[in-house]
This record gives C-alpha cells, structure tokens and sequence, in this order.
C-alpha cells in the first residue's frame, strides 16, 4: 500500500516537474494581439479575404501580411477596430455586393430538357445544363448553400435571389457558381445588365424573353459612356463611370438591364 | 488460334438488347442540310481552321490542321460552302466550342488527288503508315478519341509486343463495331495489320464478345490469309472492352491506375472502327469523314445502323431512323452505360459517336434516390477495385481532398456502381463531379 502511493507520488513529481520544465522551455511566443482581432472578426469563416478562414487572417493581420481592411464582409466597423488594435491608420473598406446575372427563369428562359441527377450546379453544368441558353443559371441553388450569411434563397421561379440587406459581399457564391453567373459589384450601383450570354441576338432571343441581344441601344444612350460591348455580343457596364442615371434600363427593349432605385415590376429579379 | 477467355474482375451482367439493330445492314444516312465540325473532337488541342466562311470545299478536303502531336486534322465530309466559324453547343465537352458549320452543295464532289495510298502493306513503311493516319485525321473511334497517330508512334523506352483489336463492343444496344465486323471484315483485318506493322508490333489479337457469332465467323475467315494473328473469344459481360479490363483479360497484364496506359505493360488496343477507318485511308485515301453510327433504342422507330458524315446533326438522324416511337424520354450520344444525355437534338455526330440512343418516356423514368445503406455492391462490381460508395459520399459534401485519397481519379466512368446500386445512387455523376473538381485544382496549383 505504501510502496505503490510512494510510487506513483514519486513518479507523478517527476513527470510534473519535467512538464513544467518544457513549459518553460518550449514555449510559444503568441501575439497577444491575435486573441483581439480574432474577436473582432466577424467568424463567418467566408473565405472573402483569401485566408483559411478568420484565425488564418486574424495571424496574417497581426503579422502585417495582411491589411486592416482585408474582411471585406465586416466592412468599414471592423476594419476600425482592427486599425486600433494594431495601432495603424486604415483606408475605407469599399461596400461590395454580389448580384446574379441571369433573369431567366423558369418562364422566361427555354427549358431544353429536364435534369434528374445530383442537385448540384456543378453537376449539371457538365451536363450544359436544362436551359437552352448555355451561359446562363443552372438554377439548383449551389450558391444559397455556399452562402455563409444566409443572405440568398432560392426564388419559386428557380432562380437565386440576394438578400441586399444581409449580403457582405463576401464572395463565397461567387466562387460557388460553375457558370460565373454571379458578380460582386460596388453596393451603392443599383443598374445591371442582367445577362452573360454571349451568343448573337438573333440565337439569344430564340431561347430567353429578357436575354441581352447586343442591340447597342444602351451603349449610345449612356450619358456617361459606362457601357461598353464585350467580344460584341453582350453589353456591360463599367461601374466606376456608372452614376445609377438608369436610362439604359428605360431603353433596354429586352429589359435586361434593371434599375432596382425605384420599385419596379421588375422586383421579382431584384 | 482460338481463346475462350471467361475472366474479369467486376463488372455487371446486363442485357445487351443488340437484337434491335444487328441486323439491320450499314446504310448510307445522306446529306444533310447542315455539318457541323468541330475542332475539339479528339483528346489533346484543338484543330486550327484553315478555311474562311464562304469558302467552297470539297469531300475530303483538309478544313483544319493538327497542333501539336497529340491532335487530329479535320476534313470537310461533303463538298460544299463554310457557312460560318463560330461556336456551338458541343455534346460531350458540354459547353460552347469552335466549329465550322459547311452547307453542303449536295454533288458529294470529291477533292482533287484523293487517290489510294497503296493496294497493299508491303510497299508501305511503319512512317509511312503513321504520316496517312495523320494526314487523315484518324482517331480512336470507340469513343474516347485519342489521336492513333500518336498511339502508334508510342515512347521509345516502351517495349512493345501485344496489338489487341477491340470488336468486343460491350456497351449494351451498340451495334456498329458489330456491323463494321460482319460487313467489312477484309479491311478490317487490313486496318489491323497497318496498325500492327506501324508501331512495330507482331502479335496480333483479335477480341469479340460471344454474342456476335456471324461477327466472330466473319472475322476467322478474314484472318485466315495473314500469319501471326490471333482470335480470342469472351464471354458477354461489362465494361469487357474497356482497354485496361481487355489486356486484363486476354493477357493476364494488369494495367497500373492513371496515368498508367496498356503501353506501359507492352499492349496496344484499338477499335475495330479505327482499323477500317484507317484501311479506307490507305486503299481509298478517303480521310476519316464518316463513321458507322447505331441509332436505337426502343424509342425509334427503325432501329438503324448508318454510315452518316462526321457532323450530321442528331436530329437528321432519328428522322432517317424512321423518327421516334411513342414519346421519348431521353435521347443519348453514345451507350447507356457511358453515353451522355442530350438537351438537344440539334448537336452533331462526332468522330467518337458509336451510337444515338432513344428511351422511352417509360425506361427514362428516375427512380427517387435513397441513402447509401453501406451494401457494398459497387465495389464488388467496380471494375478497378475502386470504392464508389465512398468516392461518392465524398463528393456530395464537398470533401475533394478525401475524394482524391480514394482515387477517385482513376475512375473510368463506366457506370457499374450506379446500374448496380440497390439505392439508385447517382455514383457515377457524383464522381464525375468530384473528378472535374480534382482537374481544376490542379491546373490552379500548377
């Protein structure tokens, strides 16, 4: 009885006081500094910022390999906070959104076949998808999923709706969609030429009621010159020239391009 | 020399239904009112185009040249005009690709100097044999579209001593391997022996599956006249003419996984069709323009095996086939097991086009999709000892990496696991789907 509690008090004492030695000995240097901003991110786990997630940037930020204003999701308050904790001055974190580029929905744009299969966009894309129109949305909401705010649903007339009020603009649908249907863009523009087909007009009018048709009616009626024809077959617009006037989307005869200032009938698609 | 060969690892018993075309004798589809070509119809880069829109050509005449050795040149079926180059819905790659679309002229005008190359294989060296394969735009015809000029001009360092033609045509349905067989079977064997010859190889083995007797006869007697070839007969089951499971079976050889080739264990495999293909090159120097295409299915109307122009559209097809039976529920390019579903009808036939498959509205019906309950079926049917279960549990959540582990790379598709799931799982979609993930990582890290 003895012998074994003096055993094992012994050899507790021992391994105790080695331990306590390689605490001592080995221990971490941690940046006390990494805790803070850490706390102070948002803990989405986005990815928006290109780090493994908030930790991974919270270290890059302590280190100085990243900026201040790296969290795009958290916007103006966050990157403040971090600015003060690591005790530098801060450029404004421009507010971006994302927006999908397609209107065509089930009645409006041609449904080719129908699709049994995985419910992923990825795997239908490799498929080219139910539609006819080989550009635009597959429609079985893969971004929604990827969405880390919540901030998009799935509309009854299959298409992604964003949730303006709830998007960060953090990307993560973005880098979701197989189709690069969807685009971040400045929060503060409210215009958008809602199409990626770049098939010709008479081709896109075959199989999409609100498809661009590259008609170039907004190109001349711009008063700012913001929109430009990309390989001649679609319109887009320049965001840092575009002021929101919205008379391309009074002129659009397609009504491809939006203007979600106003309300509109057009609000499904906002 | 005869083999009866029964061994396979995997694989699944289907019913083969080639009762609905194989008899029916190769016709001519006609010409339609539109070809279109495109430049990506091979593995490897794309064609570059050498005609303008507008331009007159004739049959046979190059319209685009290779780039770089693994590619294939294209040439225009038909004579006619180029109507335009521009790009189109491609059925296989699945999105928009570069194409020249010829409006045929109807006269069917050959291109001047379209002459034979030689009457037989002693005048012609293994160079000479590879130039033709080239110059003619030859690739393997049983579906995946590997350039043969650079299959038969394979690494120095490998050492070679097995062809292996592949008449097993195992995908259920098909019948074009079987008709080309049965009705040409002198050029085949030709075909065979230019193959053999140009990559320098002397055993020579023919492999049929034994639900083609009349193609297995037809064969023989072919054979008879020519030293060093050999028949070997297998039993019907599938993926029997996936290349890594023939030389499994007939050679006892067993391929290593991706990027392993039958060429690293001394084999080479091509399709029958790649033979005759390139046996009209050399005795007609006719480039390859057109292929054998089955059109079945229980939903056509005349089950159909036709000689049609590389680009005739899908739908032409089904019309000459007598248009479809009842209302159809799927139309597919290629087999059931390995085809691709189509969206449209208005696509093209492709170098690598086997078979259109029509199903009713009553066989395309999907069953609901259950929760994988662990069986283990697919592996058991898996003809590379994969686990699909696994692979594809994987992919539904995203989890590429653990995907990968489990090889999911080397995955050949064929669709064993997904006719064999007791759940209806779509095994074979999720791992496709994880497989293009995998390609798009890599091209990222590199």
């Amino acid at each position: 009885m003895l012998s074994a509690v003096l055993t094992l008090g012994i050899a507790g004492l021992v391994f105790g006081g080695f331990l306590a030695l390689a605490a001592q000995r080995f221990k971490v240097e941690e940046d006390p500094r990494v805790a803070e901003i850490l706390a102070a991110l948002p803990g989405a786990n986005c990815g928006a910022c290109g780090f493994p997630g908030c930790a991974g940037l919270a270290e890059a930020v302590a280190r100085g390999e990243a900026p201040c204003n790296a969290c795009i999701p958290g916007g103006d308050a966050v990157a403040e906070k971090l600015a003060s904790i690591m005790g530098m001055a801060c450029e404004a974190v421009e507010p971006m959104k994302a927006v999908v580029y397609c209107q065509g929905d089930n009645d409006r744009a041609q449904i080719a076949a129908e699709y049994h299969g995985v419910e992923d966009c990825h795997a239908l894309h490799q498929l080219g998808g139910s539609k006819t129109c080989p550009y635009g949305c597959l429609g079985l909401g893969t971004c929604v999923r990827a969405c880390p705010f919540d901030a998009m649903y799935m509309a009854p007339n299959g298409l992604p709706v964003v949730i303006e009020e709830k998007c960060t603009g953090c990307g993560a649908c973005v880098r979701a969609c197989p189709r690069d249907v969807i685009d971040l863009v400045p929060a503060d523009k409210q215009v958008h030429i809602l199409c990626k087909s770049y098939d010709k007009g008479a081709q896109v009018r075959k199989y999409c009621q609100v498809g661009c048709i590259a008609c170039r009616i907004c190109v001349r009626a711009c008063p700012q010159k913001a929109i430009s024809m990309d390989k001649d077959t679609l319109a887009v617009i320049d965001y840092s020239l575009c002021d929101n006037c919205g008379i391309c989307a009074t002129k659009c005869p397609m009504k491809t391009i939006v203007d979600r200032q106003q309300p509109k009938e057009d609000k499904q698609a906002s | 020399m005869i083999t009866i060969i029964k061994k396979m690892i995997g694989g699944v018993p289907v019913p083969d239904k080639k009762e609905l075309s194989e008899k029916a004798p190769v016709e001519f589809a006609g010409i339609p009112d539109e070809l279109v070509l495109f430049m990506s119809h091979h593995i490897g880069a794309p064609a570059v185009p050498l005609v303008k829109p507008k331009d007159t050509v004739k049959r046979g005449q190059l319209i685009a040249e290779p780039q770089g050795l693994v590619s294939a040149a294209l040439h225009a079926p038909t004579s006619g005009v180029v109507k335009a180059i521009e790009p189109r819905f491609h059925p296989v790659l699945a999105c928009m690709s570069e194409a020249i679309v010829i409006e045929p002229d109807g006269k069917h005008e050959p291109v001047e100097g379209l002459a034979p190359k030689a009457s037989d294989l002693d005048s012609l060296s293994a160079e000479q044999i590879r130039a033709i394969a080239r110059e003619a735009g030859i690739v393997g015809l049983g579906g995946a579209c590997f350039p043969t000029s650079a299959k038969i001009t394979p690494p120095e360092d490998k050492h070679l001593d097995t062809y292996l033609l592949n008449g097993s045509e195992c995908e259920p349905y098909l019948t074009a391997d079987h008709r080309v067989m049965l009705e040409e079977a002198e050029k085949v064997i030709f075909g065979f022996k230019a193959l053999m010859k140009a990559s320098g190889v002397s055993r020579g083995i023919v492999c049929i599956e034994d639900n083609k007797p009349d193609a297995i006869e037809a064969m023989k007697q072919a054979m008879s006249g020519y030293d060093g070839l050999e028949l070997a007969v297998l039993t019907t089951r599938y993926p029997r003419g996936g290349e890594k499971q023939l030389t499994q079976a007939v050679l006892g050889r067993e391929v290593p996984p991706p990027p392993g080739l039958p060429y690293d264990v001394g084999v080479l495999v091509s399709n029958v069709g790649t033979a005759y293909a390139l046996a009209e090159a050399i005795l007609t120097g006719l480039p390859l323009v057109e292929r054998v295409v089955t059109v079945t299915g229980e939903g056509v109307a005349k089950p159909s095996n036709f000689k049609a122009l590389i680009g005739t559209p899908v739908s032409y097809l089904i019309e000459k086939a007598g248009g479809f039976a009842g209302t159809p529920g799927k139309v597919i390019m290629g087999g059931p097991m390995m085809g691709c579903a189509l969206k449209s009808l208005d696509v093209p036939v492709l170098k690598g086009t086997t078979g259109i498959l029509v199903l009713t509205k009553e066989q395309a019906v999907q069953e609901p999709i259950l929760p994988c309950i662990k069986c283990g079926k697919c592996i058991d049917a898996c003809p590379l000892g994969l686990q699909p279960l696994w692979i594809s549990a994987y992919a539904e959540r995203g989890f590429i990496e653990e995907a990968e582990s489990f090889r999911a790379m080397d995955c050949m598709e064929c669709g064993c696991c997904a006719y064999i799931c007791p759940a209806k799982r779509p095994l074979v979609q999720l791992i496709k789907m994880a497989k293009a993930e995998i390609s798009s990582r890599r091209k990222a890290r590199r």
